[in-house]
């Protein structure tokens, strides 16, 4: 079936619905009212809902506020401190979204009126809307760790885990550093933003120290048991970076399930070191990432639940506090999908099918996700992880027999292929979100 | 083509009776969409290594997708892709795909001496199954001038290393051509990523 002939079907049996159930709907469904969608938070998940409202419904009118005018993409960043690539390459402008007929507003969002249906911001602007789509990514828990804050993240200890001025400052700090000199990574407890991040960003500073500053080290204080691609990163790390041997550049410290082992409870500014439960390490690099929560704005608007992250509706992604607000991306609470960009990516375009249907006083259509989510482990070396998900009994499912990691056993063909399928998949999940 | 038009006026018949939630599956577009991240939106790739879609016959794309899904052809992540779908879904998805303009990757770099060897070494060795450059989704080969540089590469690596069967005609072509050209893989993928 073509796209418009499905879409004309659904269509007219919309209509032998809507006539038995038109009591639910609100008005502008059957009048000539004008459709409005303001969407809050212009990265991965935001931005793609917009665009992909416009392209299957051109009478929706969407505005987009986004506070930069440039984002960042977090995926391929840490290629960004290795050298591969520049911070050029990692950042996009809005114009695309215009492109689509899209109102992007460079604005703040201070909090949303889901009674008065209204969202204001920062510049004292106002707009209305009859459904609301909030993305605003992940926050951090700095009270967590003693000595760590929003600014000195920004001046000396970066988390660089948004993309932009803290991952140039990174890779600055990486190229004064001494060679011999360490550099400390404390990733964050579950659940974050990106689960396989903070390792690839080991390999990728190892890649560059192995190239640079030989004599140097990295060591992980994880305050896990285990992570993401676990497996085939350490055999990785063998390979490249002679990990479990005494010239190991890279040292990962776990803490086992009950224990604090390597929990950061704190840092030193001035000395960059940072304290574990049972560690103390002095870099001279030290990055912090660290525990996460849903955007600022979810929280004053009160999306969130006891869990600091926003529950939702799998299949339409409305939020299950607030009525005609729907949170999609980092901040909603998606499991089985991960916080990844991919996952945005889905759920962003699942979230605007919804919306798109609800506004024309449909029901919304069956929903089906995917994530794919690659890493370079060093140049040749790439590795992936992909899953399907569907819809059943009211709850995201794993499809069974789909998905999992690149086979174990190197294979170098293979490995340089998922490479540059990474490097494919960025030109295009970035062109499918911004162009 | 004769299959969608029965589920078609099938669905028709019921549908008056039915409301919209009954439809079980997700919509061909839906289903569609959630590709795009990875192979480019509406299967344009716009990368030089994951190919497009857009534009593909239904019975090439479903040919693929089956062999990705029962591990007949070699890959590194259609295997596990395909696996999530059913029969219904990849026919579903690759009406979508075959709705779509054939898209025309014309921004990769490529080495123009060796692009227009490739093209009379494609003309004479290819041409008869794979019809103008392999642009035509009707001959049910794919899509072989301006898909990704790369894909291409890669996907003769496959059929000349044997990880990939070849039909019986196409060996003996292939064969040939080595034979009088041992570059000429080389030059047919120059001429596929000039997408001229």
């Amino acid at each position: 079936m073509s796209k418009q002939n499905r879409r004309s079907f659904i269509k007219t049996v919309g209509l032998g619905a809507a006539a038995a159930t038109a009591a639910t709907y609100t008005p502008f469904a059957i009048g000539g009212a004008t459709k409005k969608v303001v969407v809050i938070g212009g990265g991965m998940g935001g931005s793609v809902a917009a665009k992909y409202i416009r392209m299957m419904d051109k009478s929706v009118e969407v505005t987009l506020i986004e506070a930069n005018k440039d984002y960042y993409t977090c995926f391929a960043s840490n290629e960004v401190l290795s050298g591969e690539r520049s911070l050029d390459s990692i950042k996009f402008g809005y114009g695309g979204l215009r492109g689509h007929g899209i109102t992007v507003v460079h604005d703040k969002v201070t909090d949303i009126d889901a009674r008065a249906r209204k969202v204001v911001t920062a510049g004292g602007q106002s707009f209305a809307y009859d459904r609301c789509i909030v993305s605003p990514g992940v926050d951090f828990k700095y009270d967590l760790i003693e000595g760590y804050d929003a600014n000195v993240a920004n001046t000396s200890v970066p988390h660089a885990w948004k993309a932009g001025p803290q991952t140039q400052m990174l890779r600055d700090q990486l190229k004064d550093m001494r060679n011999g000199g360490t550099v400390a990574i404390c990733p964050p407890p579950n659940p974050f933003r990106c689960p396989p991040g903070p390792y690839e960003r080991a390999s990728q500073i190892a890649h560059y120290l192995k190239a640079h500053k030989p004599k140097s080290k990295i060591i992980i204080l994880d305050p896990k048991p285990k992570f993401s691609k676990m497996g085939l990163f350490t055999g990785g790390w063998k390979r490249h970076y002679g990990y479990k041997t005494d010239n190991s550049m890279i040292e990962w410290h776990g803490t086992p399930k009950g224990s604090d082992d390597n929990v950061l409870t704190s840092i030193d500014v001035k000395t960059k070191t940072a304290t574990t439960g049972f560690n103390e390490v002095k870099a001279d690099v030290l990055n912090v990432i660290p525990a996460q929560k849903a955007g600022k704005i979810a929280f004053t608007a009160g999306l969130t639940n006891e869990s600091g992250w926003c529950p939702v509706r799998g299949d339409t992604f409305e939020s299950t506090i607030h009525k005609n607000i729907h949170v999609i991306g980092d901040s909603a609470i998606q499991s089985p999908l991960p916080k990844s960009g991919y996952a945005a990516n889905s759920e962003g375009k699942v979230c605007a099918a919804a919306v798109v249907a609800l506004l024309n006083g449909e029901s919304a259509p069956d929903p089906t996700y995917v994530n794919t989510c690659y890493s370079v482990i060093a140049p040749g070396d790439g590795i992936s992880v992909a899953m399907v998900y569907g819809f059943k009994d009211g709850k995201i499912i794993k499809i069974k027999g789909s998905g999992g990691l690149t086979p174990g056993k190197f294979d170098a063909k293979l490995r340089e292929r998922e490479q540059y399928y990474g490097y494919s998949w960025f030109k295009n999940i970035t062109h499918d979100t911004f162009g | 083509m004769i299959r969608n038009t029965i589920t078609k006026s099938a669905l028709l018949a019921t549908g008056l009776m039915l409301s919209v939630q009954s439809l079980a599956e997700p919509s061909a577009e839906a289903l569609g969409y959630t590709c795009a991240g990875c192979h480019g939106t509406n299967g344009a790739s716009t990368g030089n290594a994951i190919p497009s879609l857009a534009g593909l016959s239904e019975g090439y794309l479903i040919g693929a997708m089956n062999a990705y899904r029962d591990d007949e052809r070699s890959s590194t992540i259609m295997g596990r892709i395909a696996k999530g779908y059913t029969e219904e879904q990849i026919e579903s998805m690759a009406s979508f795909f075959a709705a779509q303009p054939v898209h025309s990757n014309i921004h990769q770099k490529y080495d123009a001496t060796k692009a227009r060897a490739g093209a009379k070494l494609h003309d004479k060795y290819c041409s008869s199954c794979h019809t103008a450059g392999g642009t035509d989704p009707e001959d049910d080969a794919g899509l072989l001038s301006g898909n990704s540089k790369l894909f291409m590469k890669y996907t003769l690596a496959d059929f000349h290393d044997g990880s990939r069967d070849m039909p019986k005609r196409m060996k003996k072509k292939m064969k040939k051509m080595l034979k009088k050209d041992p570059d000429a893989l080389g030059k047919l993928v120059n001429y596929y990523g000039s997408g001229k």
